[in-house]
């Protein structure tokens, strides 16, 4: 059965779980994600789900790290200053291999920043945040749709992999309302031998840790932990792109900046522009390669943030300095017009032809 | 005919217990697995181990555990509680973890009623990070952190968690018990068999103080650490039932 509603990106983020077979919601308010938190108090109590408001974004965590460890699909939210919060339980949740979704709908920081959009969590989502080596496989909606259909993804890569996953959007995406069509899916089964919920049958117990004291052990943990993650680079990398065939441009940029790159990259088309739209989805596992390979064919590139740059800094590595990557960013909330975009975009192609003459 | 008067408990495994001399972790661990067995819950009981001494706790009981991050064993056993509402779920933690970084968590497991059982060590210090001072810590006690005694002027007094969280209506039962003498340590294992029995009744939450000795951090010999706990500890926490919401 499926269905097209009028929605909030934040409540599709909801209602996409609820779809997915998640039943314990655990989270804290704070702006611009506070609709998701009430949507699930709305919502957990219909279908005999758990929603419980935290004390703190500490205890919401930590509580996603018991259920999680309990065997249940659950999901906490929050944005910016709550995930610095949130980031020892994440690592603690990398470390003990269990599978959990945490949403952040960013704002402008450092700080206490603002309650507008921005991308500024980007080294902080795919880069670590909380201590140690691990990673949270990351996913970057740019629509209402996308905010549903990747939740639900989310749900099964963090089961399919033992890890948590991040789903990365931002207030504008939070905030904004369009269609979604949300359809019903069969789940996949959810069986979790190694879930600590009661001996039951088992004659072994389950320890759900973190802890290895001697060296070597801590090691082999950590040896294990990058095995899957090199399994999840080779199987995990998501990406759209648009026009970059015979792009001598080639605009880089993730979720609700790359909406409106797109609009920027279509105007320079319509003056004859040779311009294209590269989006990561998956933001770690960053999609590499193929920007490697887009690099051999064309000029430049153009990475467009609402931040200081820091997806760039994996434009760089993946391209390996092979072409130019050029930055446009804004940041404290401000949103980029389309025709700001463009105007970057119309400089550097007009630059390059320059300098080829 | 020979029969088996005294065995240990099949909620402990067989691992040796890795807590220095005069440490009464040990003879906690082996009340609650007494009482697990004594309830006839052992597959269904889910323990949360702490940050500290006892962190360690899953090699030595012989159920399902869950390591928490310092603190917040009570907002990690809520949400085993409720995805395993039928299970028996319990937190240990020290006086370092509850008291001070996990003052948040417990208080508010304690408000919300949540259906878990709390076993609080307090030896007025912390103990696995080597003899700092605890927020239960005595007036003008020396520890690595309050090396000329605790001040109070300077760092506050002692927190007294038993009395603190038994004005707080969500919480069932609460009782400060010592494991210094046979009689004591009767009296404290028949306060962590009601907090179980009330928590498997479908009760609130329920908490048990067990004043506890840190010989080797107070600088002591066993002996010495247990007059020391009568002497000193003991007039400053009282030993009772705080809460007995069932009696009121």
């Amino acid at each position: 059965m499926s269905e097209t509603r009028l929605m909030k990106g934040n409540e599709a983020i909801g209602e996409a779980a609820i779809i997915a077979g998640c039943r314990y919601y655990f989270g804290y308010p704070i702006t611009p994600q506070t609709e998701l938190m009430e949507y699930m108090a709305k919502r957990m109590p219909q279908i005999e789900g758990v929603f419980l408001q935290a004390e703190s974004e500490i205890a919401a965590i930590n509580m996603v790290y018991g259920a999680a460890g309990a065997g249940a699909r659950v999901m906490t939210s929050s944005s910016s200053p709550g995930i610095s919060l949130k980031a020892e339980g994440i690592s603690y949740c990398a470390g003990a291999e269990l599978p959990c979704v945490i949403v952040n709908i960013m704002r402008g920081g450092p700080g206490l920043g603002s309650i507008q959009p921005a991308q500024a969590d980007y080294f902080q989502a795919t880069k670590g945040g909380g201590h140690g080596d691990y990673r949270n496989i990351v996913l970057a909606p740019n629509s209402v749709q996308e905010m549903a259909d990747l939740t639900m993804l989310s749900f099964e890569l963090a089961d399919k992999y033992r890890n948590p996953v991040m789903l990365l959007g931002d207030g504008a995406l939070g905030q904004m309302m369009e269609p979604v069509n949300l359809e019903e899916k069969p789940l996949v089964s959810q069986e979790k031998p190694w879930a600590a919920n009661g001996l039951g049958e088992r004659t072994k117990p389950n320890v759900i840790n973190s802890l290895y004291l001697k060296p070597e052990q801590l090691e082999a943990h950590n040896i294990h932990l990058q095995n899957k993650y090199q399994k999840i680079i080779k199987q995990e990398c998501r990406w759209e792109e648009f026009s970059v065939e015979d792009a001598e441009l080639i605009v880089v940029a993730y979720g609700i900046t790359s909406r409106i790159a797109r609009s920027a990259v279509e105007m320079a088309k319509r003056d004859g522009l040779k311009v294209g739209l590269f989006r990561p989805i998956s933001l770690w596992p960053f999609p590499s390669e193929r920007l490697l390979t887009l690099a051999k064919q064309t000029r430049a590139f153009l990475v467009a943030e609402l931040s200081a740059g820091q997806m760039i800094e994996d434009v760089r590595l993946a391209t390996r300095q092979m072409k130019p990557v050029h930055f446009y960013g804004r940041m404290g909330g401000m949103m980029p017009s389309s025709r700001e975009i463009y105007n970057q975009v119309n400089l550097i192609v007009r630059e390059k032809k320059e300098a080829v003459k | 005919m020979n029969s088996k008067l005294y065995a240990r408990p099949e909620s402990l495994t067989d691992a040796p217990f890795h807590y220095c001399p005069g440490c009464q972790h040990g003879i906690v661990h082996r009340i609650i697995a007494e009482v697990i067995d004594e309830l006839g819950v052992r597959k269904q009981t889910i323990g949360v181990a702490p940050v500290g001494c006892s962190v360690l706790a899953y090699d030595y009981f012989n159920f399902d555990i869950v390591q928490a991050s310092h603190g917040r064993a009570p907002a990690v056993a809520t949400g085993v509680k409720r995805v395993c509402p039928d299970s028996t779920v319990f937190t240990y933690q020290g006086d370092g973890d509850l008291a001070s970084i996990g003052c948040a968590e417990v208080v508010h497991a304690a408000a919300r009623g949540e259906r878990i059982t709390t076993i609080f060590i307090n030896n007025a210090i912390y103990g696995m990070t080597g003899g700092q001072m605890a927020p239960t810590t005595l007036v003008d006690q020396v520890t690595t952190t309050s090396p000329y005694g605790r001040n109070v002027n300077q760092v506050g007094t002692p927190l007294c968690i038993s009395e603190m969280l038994s004005t707080i209506k969500g919480a069932r039962f609460i009782a400060r018990v010592a494991v210094n003498n046979p009689s004591n340590m009767a009296k404290a294992k028949a306060a962590i068999k009601k907090a179980f029995q009330l928590q498997n009744n479908g009760e609130g939450f329920c908490l048990v103080e067990v004043l506890s000795t840190c010989p080797t951090n107070w600088g002591m010999t066993p002996v010495e650490a247990v007059k020391w706990l009568e002497t000193n500890m003991i007039p400053q926490y009282p030993l009772g039932v705080f809460k007995d919401a069932g009696g009121e």
